[in-house]
């Protein structure tokens, strides 16, 4: 072993001192550069993508309805492709319970449905008040599948379990005086948290004509893909009136009272102009934003047109004879 | 040629700013955007290219607060990002939500307030981009170059009055780009009456 120091390296492989501090200059400016990057980029994607960020949370889990499930006579079940359960639970317009269409879902846990009563008044000859299990023991639950266009220009396919809101009002009498049927949302800023704050005029109310409300398609849903409501889709018990706009499928419903006059509805009080009491599926008649000539089906790429009364103008387009429809929208 | 300083900046915010159009242009396919991706891409470019010229119109304020130079030498990069956002945010609506349906987006952009706005802000953000080299600055003189530029604050106001129009409801998020606005407006107007106080006072001194 030699006591000689090591040979010293060839000038020529040592790295010139200016290099040598460009070299420390260079990387810390990688390093800048990256952080910065990293940081920005992140911040811009968690800000613009802020309405998903819970989106795969909550995959709601509500139970299978029991006992059997009837099969209507008529010409009610379309059967174009359903939209996906997920889909249909996990998107979806509920501002009780958030604005952003994830939220529902998300905050769904929040709105218990048991027990739950439903109000049934007004123009009626027997009014009552029903705990929700026996109203529903009343009928034996059905299956529909419906179309369902939202406003927004945007559709779904929906297999609905429930019954004919006929059939509920048969059993209530409606008077000779009966000429609307208005519907009402639980009111519970506890259980219902958007109610918190006045984005729209709590709770939320909407209202058939009595013949609308009378029409076989006119359904009451307590389920859906053969399983109980789950709470963003308005459990326990919601409106689905297959022809009009999504909106008029008013959910969570605890009153539903018989009266003489057109009653208020929520989104025709907060904007007139774009929110018509009717809210007829019409491709003539535009929301003031957007055209509603055509829709995106949930799940498709490509817009198709959207149908007068969504397709069901065969069987309810005689009930707006003599109705200027451009004007009652 | 001395490097200027923070040579990382400008090419980290061209990264940073492109990466969540980016990441959009990946996640789209996959459906991991959720049940209506066209609509989330709508939301997302639109906030992206709001978000990115208000920080785009934030630098020369900021520089005239703090006193720093650095928001200067962003701002071009920002103002661009802020254009190519806007850009895919109107490329999203024309090719993937309208399928190039040119009839409907002519009505759309022609009879429709809330889409005529829209439109109308990415119209006035075209000469912005088109004057934005140094060659430009030249050809038209600074002056009127930054005249011209002052368009990008009519631009963004009419962003956030499309922003508002679009939310049904909430308008915390509109109301919140309307007061940042409304914020460094009020610090150029601040600065330019400062200026012109600046100069009555120098010209009472030397009167020429």
């Amino acid at each position: 072993m030699s006591d000689a120091p090591p040979p010293e390296p060839p000038s020529s492989d040592i790295t010139p001192e200016r290099l040598y501090l460009r070299r420390r200059e260079f990387l810390k400016n990688v390093g800048l550069f990256a952080g910065t990057a990293a940081a920005v980029g992140g911040g811009l994607h968690l800000l613009s993508g802020r309405q998903r960020r819970f989106m795969d949370r909550y995959v709601p889990d509500a139970g299978v309805v029991p006992g059997p499930v009837a099969k209507a006579a008529g010409p009610f079940d379309t059967d174009e492709p359903r939209t996906p359960y997920e889909d249909v639970t996990t998107y979806n317009n509920f501002y009780e319970l958030g604005l952003d269409k994830n939220d529902p879902a998300r905050l769904g846990h929040l709105l218990t449905t048991r027990p739950w009563t439903v109000t049934l008044d007004g123009e009626v000859h027997k009014p009552a008040t029903v705990d929700i299990d026996q109203l529903l023991s009343w009928f034996p639950p059905e299956e529909r599948v419906y179309r369902m266009r939202c406003v927004e220009a945007w559709s779904m396919v929906i297999p609905w379990l429930g019954f004919p809101l006929a059939a509920l009002l048969s059993r209530v009498e409606p008077t000779s005086h009966a000429r609307y049927v208005a519907f009402t949302t639980l009111m519970d800023p506890e259980r219902l948290p958007g109610q918190k704050r006045p984005v729209l005029d709590w709770p939320y109310t909407e209202g058939l004509r009595l013949d609308e409300a009378l029409h076989p398609l006119t359904f009451m849903a307590m389920g859906l893909y053969g399983r109980q409501l789950p709470a963003q889709n308005g459990a326990p018990l919601r409106l689905v009136v297959p022809w009009k706009y999504g909106f008029k499928g008013i959910k969570s419903i605890v009153r539903i009272t018989l009266t003489r006059e057109p009653p208020p509805t929520t989104w025709n009080l907060a904007a007139p102009e774009e929110y018509g009491f009717y809210a007829n599926v019409n491709p003539a008649v535009s929301h003031p934003r957007w055209s509603q000539a055509s829709e995106r089906r949930i799940g498709d790429f490509e817009r198709r047109p959207t149908l007068p009364f969504n397709g069901y103008a065969e069987q309810v387009a005689h009930l707006y004879t003599g109705l200027d429809l451009r004007k009652n929208y | 040629m001395a490097s200027p300083p923070h040579p990382w900046l400008n090419p980290a915010l061209v990264v940073g700013g492109l990466a969540p159009l980016a990441l959009l242009a990946v996640q789209g396919p996959q459906g991991a955007l959720g049940p209506n991706a066209i609509e989330a891409a709508l939301n997302q470019t639109g906030f992206l290219a709001l978000v990115l010229l208000v920080a785009s119109l934030a630098c020369t304020p900021l520089r005239l607060v703090t006193g720093w130079t650095w928001p200067a030498r962003v701002r071009r990069t920002l103002g661009l990002l802020a254009f190519t956002a806007a850009c895919a945010h109107f490329l999203v609506y024309a090719v993937l939500d309208q399928g190039l349906a040119w009839g409907a987006i002519l009505e759309d952009v022609v009879a429709r307030p809330f889409i005529t706005v829209g439109f109308t802000a990415l119209v006035l953000l075209v000469p912005l981009a088109v004057t934005s080299t140094n060659r430009w600055v030249r050809r038209l003189g600074f002056p009127r170059w930054q005249r011209l530029h002052r368009l990008a604050y009519v631009a963004a106001a009419l962003g956030v009055v499309h922003f508002a129009w679009r939310v049904k409801k909430d308008l915390t998020e509109p109301l919140v780009f309307g007061a940042v606005l409304g914020l460094l407006f009020a610090v150029r107007v601040a600065e330019a009456m400062r200026k012109r106080r600046a100069r009555a006072a120098a010209a009472a001194r030397n009167p020429a």
